[in-house]
């Protein structure tokens, strides 16, 4: 399907990716965006491992278990994430990042 | 060799009553505190007296001479293999008879406080810390060792603190006690610093091992000086001096005046009988040493001589019954430090030593006696001043006959027993010293005199207004007044130049009628002008005063001695050392502390906002850090 495609396109998308992933979590206040972005940071992560896999050594499979492990992992997260934004949304009905501030000196 | 190791009980008797009565004595009522220390010591008292005959009439001697007896020894520490502390008990003839002493003048006065100490508040504290004093007093008195006689000697300091303060709800009282401790302890670093020379430069602490012919002090000295005088004679002095404090020789003396704040049994243990003598008996104890070094010796006579004249002098002015009886001990204890620092060793040339041993011993029964007979005068007319006094004699029969014995003993009365002891020392000092004799004849009078005029004015003139009729003291008190008056009267004929003697051989003397009788006579003119000047009340000591205007004056004031120390230490030493010192210590010791933590401080303060709780800064950061070093990596990485 891909055959043919160079690895540095893979590379680009996923860069393009990861910088959207940062900026996202940088510039936005709302945790559940910034939950997304980090989903995009991982993703792009997983891209350069399946592109390195498959272009470089087609007779290994390591960089797919990665690309697997980090979607489990992925999940985990989201999970434990959102769960706890529900209780920070519970304790001061709001889930803007600023507003979290109370553990500062 | 007769089994001495029992004697370990003497002293250890005192220590349980101690334990016993201090824990668990608020648990009875008071009285059975008073009858268990007094029993305790009793027993302790019986062991003594057992302990002296066994040793003076049974198996003491060998071949003529007192033998050095250790009676029971256990190692306490082990510094190296030949630096070790040890704990023990040593039997020689000033041992025993020190133990004797102790153990008669404690029990006495363990037995009168029974009564004089009833319905006081503090009953059990007083008897369990009168036992704490006579254990260590004890421990003092049988030391095997240099550094078991420096614990035992701080411990009698402490004691004596405690019992000083024993009214510790009185201004007076606090202040007495502290004076005591801090001049004792001032002295006592003096006797440290003696005790690490000598030990530092022979090796030992041991007393049989320091004082034998053959010893490392004796036979080898130490060839070391320091400014010009060999290092046996520094720490012989400085030994002195810790014996100076205890014993309150002039210019360490000015705690034992304020220390009659203590009840009056304490004064008459010890401020009277034991702990004052202690320094006496050091010296006497490192006597073979002191001989080597005339110069210490000349130290310890004229100290001595000079307190005896100068304590008696002050003595004639004062008018606190208690204080006149410390100004006279003082004086007492000046003689016995004269007598040693003219005596020599061995033979007619130790007479000084037999002499001041002698007079410790009967100057203990009658001085303790004074004490508690101004006890029992104090307790039946409720006051410490003697010209609150007067016409006694009808109220306090028993009392009076005890106190004129112990007068007559201290003034030299024969055939009490202070002339046969004073006698010996007045003829060591005219063998020796001219000058010193003169002094001490001196002395000799004004003692009678002030005696007698303390005599005269409690118990002759006439009647004051007193509270309620004065009575005579219980039983339990007047029997210890007249078993010690009765020491007073025949202690003087105990042979003691057959038993301690500064070589512990028999020493046959005679009594010199050329120095004895010029004695009695100025003791007997001291005795008739007290009498002509205070028999009756007359204007006589009054127009006496004003004709000697300015030294009654400085006499009566004790002649500043207490205004000059206050004067060296509130402005010498606080206004030149210390006060520099505490700026040191607040602007330089605590300024750099406190700058460090104000640094500390400012800095974080500037930092912390670095820590703003924002989530997106921290993670801007660390993705500039990141984005950084991986520029650094790429571009600048060869």
């Amino acid at each position: 399907m891909f055959e043919g495609v160079p690895l540095t396109w893979f590379l680009i998308l996923s860069t393009i990716m990861f910088f959207v992933g940062i900026y996202g979590f940088l510039i936005r206040k709302n945790l559940i965006t910034i939950l997304m972005s980090i989903e995009l940071i991982l993703n792009s992560v997983c891209i350069n491992f399946v592109a390195f896999n498959k272009i470089l050594y087609p007779d290994h499979m390591e960089g797919m278990f990665f690309t697997v492990f980090i979607i489990a992992v992925a999940a985990a997260e989201a999970s434990v994430a959102i769960a706890i934004i529900i209780n920070i949304y519970r304790r001061i009905v709001n889930i803007d990042v600023e507003k979290m501030n109370e553990m500062k000196y | 060799m007769f089994d001495f190791s029992y004697t370990i009980w003497i002293v250890l008797i005192p220590l349980i009553v101690f334990i016993v009565v201090g824990f668990w004595g608020n648990k009875f009522k008071p009285l059975v505190s008073g009858i268990v220390g007094t029993s305790g010591l009793f027993v302790s008292w019986i062991l003594s007296i057992f302990t002296a005959y066994e040793y003076f009439f049974v198996v003491g001697k060998t071949d003529e001479v007192y033998q050095q007896i250790t009676g029971y020894n256990t190692l306490w520490l082990q510094l190296t293999d030949k630096l070790h502390i040890d704990l023990g008990v040593l039997l020689d003839p000033i041992s025993v008879m020190m133990l004797i002493v102790v153990t008669t003048v404690s029990f006495m006065v363990h037995l009168y406080s029974v009564g004089y100490m009833k319905d006081e508040k503090g009953f059990e504290r007083f008897f369990s810390l009168l036992s704490l004093f006579t254990f260590a007093m004890l421990g003092l008195v049988v030391a095997t060792n240099i550094f078991q006689m420096y614990i035992f000697w701080e411990l009698v300091g402490v004691s004596s603190y405690l019992l000083i303060g024993f009214y510790y709800t009185k201004d007076t009282a606090v202040a007495a006690s502290k004076k005591a401790f801090i001049v004792t302890r001032f002295a006592d670093l003096g006797f440290l610093i003696g005790i690490l020379l000598l030990s530092y430069f022979t090796g030992t602490f041991d007393f049989i091992t320091l004082t034998s012919p053959t010893g490392p002090a004796i036979a080898t000295p130490p060839a070391v000086t320091f400014l010009g005088l060999s290092v046996l004679t520094w720490s012989m002095v400085l030994i002195f001096m810790g014996g100076a404090g205890k014993s309150a020789m002039f210019p360490l003396h000015i705690w034992l005046p304020d220390a009659m704040e203590g009840p009056t049994p304490v004064s008459a243990l010890i401020h009277a009988a034991t702990m004052v003598v202690a320094g006496v008996y050091l010296v006497a104890r490192l006597f073979p040493i002191y001989v080597t070094v005339p110069l210490a010796l000349h130290v310890v006579a004229w100290v001595g001589a000079f307190t005896s004249l100068f304590a008696a002098v002050i003595a004639c002015t004062q008018y606190d019954i208690k204080r006149v009886l410390a100004y006279s001990t003082m004086s007492q204890i000046g003689y016995m430090m004269l007598a040693l620092g003219v005596s020599g060793m061995g033979g007619h040339e130790g007479l000084g030593y037999m002499a001041s041993m002698f007079h410790l011993f009967t100057h203990a029964f009658f001085k303790a006696l004074l004490f508690l007979c101004a006890g029992a005068i104090i307790h039946a007319v409720h006051s410490n001043y003697m010209y609150e006094m007067g016409g006694l004699r009808k109220y306090l029969p028993i009392t009076h006959f005890t106190f004129l014995a112990a007068c007559l003993a201290i003034a030299g009365i024969p055939p009490f027993a202070g002339f046969f002891s004073k006698d010996e020392i007045l003829v060591a000092a005219f063998r020796h010293n001219t000058a010193l004799f003169i002094m001490e004849y001196i002395v000799a009078g004004l003692t009678a005199f002030y005696m007698f005029r303390l005599y005269y004015v409690i118990f002759w003139g006439e009647d004051r207004t007193y509270h309620h009729t004065p009575h005579e003291a219980p039983k339990v008190m007047t029997i210890p007044l007249i078993f010690l008056a009765l020491g007073s009267i025949f202690t003087g004929f105990i042979p003691f130049s057959h038993l301690v003697t500064s070589d512990r051989q028999v020493l046959e003397i005679e009594t010199e009628w050329i120095v004895a009788i010029p004695s009695i006579i100025i003791a007997l003119v001291g005795i008739g002008v007290a009498t002509v000047m205070y028999r009756k009340q007359t204007e006589l000591p009054k127009r006496f005063a004003q004709a000697l205007k300015g030294f009654y004056r400085a006499a009566y004031r004790k002649f500043y001695i207490d205004e000059v120390y206050l004067f060296i230490t509130r402005r010498i030493i606080f206004n030149h050392i210390s006060k520099p010192i505490a700026w040191f210590d607040r602007h330089i010791v605590d300024g750099s502390m406190n700058g460090i933590s104000f640094v500390t401080n400012q800095a974080s303060g500037r930092i912390k906002g670095l820590q703003s709780g924002q989530l997106q800064q921290y993670a801007l950061v660390f993705v500039s850090g990141a984005i950084i070093l991986a520029l650094v990596f790429i571009y600048l990485w060869t």
